[in-house]
This record gives structure tokens, C-alpha cells and sequence, in this order.
């Protein structure tokens, strides 16, 4: 809810260099940077207190709309390539869906019951930070995310999403989180505002 | 006399019946799903590291959903209650495993005949109790059926997501700094793998001591390495005491309630909970007027690798042994 003190790594698996950088975090100096966005880029950005807004921008693009620091990420689905150019605060995100097959020799089920998760793929990722308190990651960073959609017998609806941040120059090992989000009943709550350095 | 001979006949001629009527449905059921779930799983305590590995701090109450009623009982107690000999084997209930540090092991219970997965057996280090699943499409018991820490749950497939209900269960903690759930609460529990993950969440509902549903997620690694034991609970005598004497507060005597909102430079009602708490919207509200310490003090490098957990010193030192794995 609030920005974690300077020095706060806990729970992400950091080498000794993201710890320097980190150590080094002054948020006065990414506002005079035009910086304030640099916790908003994806791997850091769904785990702020945000809410999300999800449309379809056009038959193979999902748009992934996000209160907090009013950002914008678009899943490509089918045979997308990235554009040419240097890397965004976003990336570049294919998607795809991974339905369960039936075993072998069962009928497949009807398309109203099958069942599955989106898979995303985000690389191209501008350098950022994985926690508002600079701790960092990479261009060279890939996120790898599943979207699974929960149902209650209440019939409250979750999304929770299992994220996995693989970043050779900053991490010791994959960081793999889950977060959950739960579905309002209308958009009244939206609340977009500036992303904040700290 | 008669009549007793006649019901027990009936019994032993009915019961096969009902039992392969359960068998065949989770026959149906398993021919739907191809994920196995079997296997150790490896908590890797790669988020909320404080809350599953320390455990909390003492009145930190933040992110969570409860009522005045929880916030009175947790705030009676003292962490070395827990060591009192008999309340040492007490498990934590079924919460606890996206709640604790431990590993996690499931066992599929399979029909030898038809290849139906009847249950699935959940066990995870000391201290928590075994969780059993049943996929064979069984009734819950009556509400006045005995409740046990890990409750009794049934389960369905939904694709390849196990969607499973958890009632019957003992009141218990839900964080270990004393916030609890009643027996009244009720679990909906989602097992997801992907790969070699496995991402289990839980929705506790609890009409005793929580304003809203709580959710908590945990993601788990498959990891054959990782040390999964039924380890027994041995009691045995940590802090010698007066025959009678129970740690606890009196309400209003607890001298460390404001600590954690102290340390963070929270305030106080920031740190007390409730579901307004747990939006967006709240934070927003702290952060105009929030000024975080200069630095951390406390649990800074905990689940990093960089130093020895516990230090409480935010020497986040290069080059130490990384924590061991819970």
C-alpha cells in the first residue's frame, strides 16, 4: 500500500549488484529524471495497489488497463511480431491460451466447458524497479505470467495471476509470485491517477 | 433382535453399492483432467517472507480483512503460549498452507480398478495438519459432524484446477501473531499447476471474525529434493512454569501493539485491518500524509539470500550461507 523503506529486499531473491543499485535509490533524482514512472513498468506494476480494467482492443489484443500510474499493456495473441525500436515501460507481450486437452480417447468437451489460463510472455522491457524502493530489474528481463479465472460457488470471480520474473543481471533465480484480483461489479471505483516516484 | 441382523445385512449389502457408485463418479471426474498434482512441493517464500517465515510482527494486522471480534482476540496474545506443552501439537489448520513456510506433499489416493483419483492426501512439515481432499463426489457431514484442523473437504476438477471446499473445521490462527478464524469459517481452495509450479489459493469465509472473503495465494516448485515429513509432534517442556499460568494480555495491557505501526511510521489504524483497508483506494489515502523511515531496520534482506535471516539489523551482508529452506 505504501513505498517499502530504502534497504527493504525482503522475499525477492537479489544478487549483490541489484543491492548496490538498490542501496543507491533516490526517487528526487528519478522525478528530475522524468522518471516517476520506473516502478510502473510490467514486472513491477501488477503488484501495486491498482485496479485493472481489461477490454479486447481488436480480435487478437487483449488491453490490460491499470489505475495506479494510469499504464497500458496489450497482450498479442496469434502471430504478432514486436516492432522494431528500443524498449517500452510495457514491452512487448504475446499471449496465448493453454486449454486442457482431454485425455486420450475421451471426447473433447463442448467449448462452454473447457477450461484453461492465459500464458503471457513479456520481454523489450525498459530497466525499472520490481518494488517502488528501486529495487531493480533489467532489459534483459522476461516476465512470464498465467492468468487463471476463479470462480466461487458464490459466484464472486477472481483473477489471480502466478508471475514469473527471470532477470540474469539483477537475480539469483527465477522470483515467482501470485497475486489475485477480484471482480467489482462496475467500473465506479476507477480511479486513474500519475504514477508516483515514491 | 431380527431387526438388528436385517439392518446390518443391509448395511453390508448397501455399502459396496454406495462405495462403487462414489468410485465411478470420480472415474468420470478423473477422465477430464490430465494434471497430476502429485509430488513435493517446495514453498520458496518469494513474497509476504515475513508473515510465513518470522512470522508477523506483534499488531500487525494489515491486509487483512477481519472485525472488531479478531482484532480483541488477537490482541490478548502472546507468542509464548504456543510453547506451553499442551497447546505445543495444536496443528494449524488447512489456511495454513498458504499462510506458513512449509513444504508441501500430495499423494493422490487411486482406485486400483479404474484409475479414479478418489482423494488427495496434503501433508507439509511439522505442525500443520493433513488435509485430505475427497474426489469421489462424497456429501459433507452433517454440521454437527466433529471438526478437525484439517477440516473436510471435497473437491472438483475444473479443467486442469482443482476446485475444492473445506468445512468442519477447528478455530484456529490464521497469522501467528494471533489473528484467528472460528470453526464456523469455510475454505474454497484452487489448486493450479502450470509447468512445475503449483499456485494454491484460498478463500476463507468466516461470518465470526471477517468482514469479507480473504484471499491468500501461495505458489509452490516442484522439487523432488525439497524435505516434506509427517514429523510427529513431540511435547516437551521449552519454558518451565507455574502448574496454571498461561501467557496471555488482558484486554488493554498489551504493551506491543503499537510497535510494527511505530516502526513503519504507519498509523496506528493503517495497521489494525478491516476490508476498507485492503483496497486501492486506502492507499492512496495513507500516502498523502505517509513518510517512510529513512531506512530499513527490520527483516530488510529476509528470503534474499544476501544475509542470515532474523538479524534484525539490516546488516545485509554479501556471502552468508542463504537461509535454510523452511
Amino acid at each position: 500500500m505504501v513505498t517499502p523503506p530504502k534497504g527493504d529486499y525482503t522475499s525477492i531473491p537479489i544478487n549483490a549488484e541489484a543491492k548496490k543499485v538498490a542501496d543507491a535509490w533516490d526517487s528526487p533524482k528519478d522525478i528530475i529524471a522524468g522518471d516517476q514512472c520506473k516502478a510502473y513498468g510490467a514486472p513491477g506494476l501488477m503488484r501495486l495497489p491498482t485496479r485493472l480494467r481489461i477490454s479486447w482492443q481488436d480480435d487478437t489484443t487483449l488491453k490490460v488497463e491499470t489505475d495506479a500510474g494510469t499504464q497500458t499493456r496489450l497482450l498479442h495473441f496469434g502471430e504478432w511480431k514486436p516492432p522494431a525500436g528500443g524498449p517500452t515501460r510495457q514491452g512487448n507481450t504475446t499471449a496465448e491460451w493453454e486449454m486442457r486437452q482431454g485425455r486420450r480417447g475421451a471426447p473433447q468437451p463442448p467449448p462452454e466447458q473447457r477450461f484453461g489460463n492465459l500464458k503471457a510472455v513479456t520481454t523489450g522491457l525498459m530497466a525499472g524497479y520490481l518494488r517502488k524502493n528501486g529495487v531493480p530489474f533489467s532489459e534483459k528481463t522476461t516476465l512470464t505470467e498465467y492468468w487463471d479465472l476463479l470462480r466461487q460457488p458464490t459466484g464472486e470471480q477472481w483473477i489471480v495471476i502466478t508471475t514469473v520474473v527471470e532477470d540474469p543481471t539483477y537475480l539469483t533465480r527465477t522470483w515467482i509470485t501470485s497475486l489475485n484480483f477480484k471482480k467489482e461489479a462496475n467500473a465506479s471505483k476507477w480511479d486513474p491517477s500519475a504514477c508516483e516516484a515514491s | 433382535m431380527k431387526f438388528t441382523v436385517l439392518t446390518v445385512l443391509a448395511m453390508l449389502v448397501s455399502a459396496p453399492v454406495f462405495a462403487q457408485g462414489q468410485v465411478e463418479a470420480a472415474a468420470a471426474a478423473t477422465r477430464g483432467q490430465v494434471i497430476d498434482l502429485a509430488g513435493s512441493w517446495a514453498n520458496r517464500l518469494h513474497e509476504d517472507w515475513v508473515e510465513r517465515a518470522p512470522g508477523p510482527h506483534i499488531g500487525d494486522y494489515s491486509g487483512l480483512p477481519i472485525n472488531d471480534e479478531a482484532r480483541a482476540y488477537a490482541d490478548l496474545y502472546q507468542v509464548s503460549m504456543q510453547n506451553m506443552p499442551e497447546r505445543q501439537c495444536i496443528l494449524y489448520t488447512s489456511q495454513y498452507i498458504v499462510m506458513g513456510p512449509q513444504n508441501l506433499r500430495i499423494e493422490p489416493e487411486v482406485d486400483p480398478i479404474s484409475g479414479a483419483i478418489v482423494a488427495l492426501h496434503m501433508t507439509g512439515t511439522v505442525d500443520r495438519a493433513p488435509h485430505t481432499v475427497w474426489m469421489d463426489g462424497r456429501a459433507h457431514p452433517s454440521k454437527n459432524a466433529p471438526h478437525s484442523p484439517g477440516g473436510f473437504s471435497t473437491g472438483v476438477w475444473q479443467g486442469g484446477t482443482v476446485v475444492a471446499q473445506t468445512t468442519h473445521l477447528k478455530a484456529g490462527l490464521v497469522w501467528r501473531n494471533g489473528v484467528p478464524h472460528s470453526d464456523q469459517a469455510t475454505i474454497t481452495e484452487f489448486y493450479a499447476r502450470h509447468g512445475d509450479m503449483l499456485t494454491i489459493t484460498m478463500i476463507l469465509n468466516d461470518p465470526i471474525y471477517y468482514e469479507e472473503p480473504f484471499i491468500r495465494n501461495a505458489t509452490f516448485e516442484l522439487d523432488p529434493q525439497t524435505r516434506v515429513l509427517p514429523e510427529p509432534c513431540e511435547p516437551q517442556v521449552e519454558i518451565p512454569r507455574a502448574p496454571g499460568v498461561v501467557p496471555h494480555y488482558l484486554p488493554g495491557e498489551n504493551p506491543y501493539l503499537s510497535e510494527f505501526a511505530e516502526t513503519f511510521n504507519l498509523p496506528l489504524e493503517a495497521v489494525r485491518g478491516g476490508a476498507a483497508t485492503t483496497y486501492p483506494e486506502y492507499g492512496k489515502k495513507l500516502r498523502s500524509t505517509y513518510k517512510p523511515p529513512a531506512k530499513c531496520t527490520v527483516y530488510c534482506c529476509g528470503g534474499t539470500g544476501l544475509t542470515v535471516p532474523n538479524t534484525n539489523n539490516a546488516a545485509c551482508r554479501e556471502g552468508d550461507a542463504p537461509p535454510p529452506t523452511p
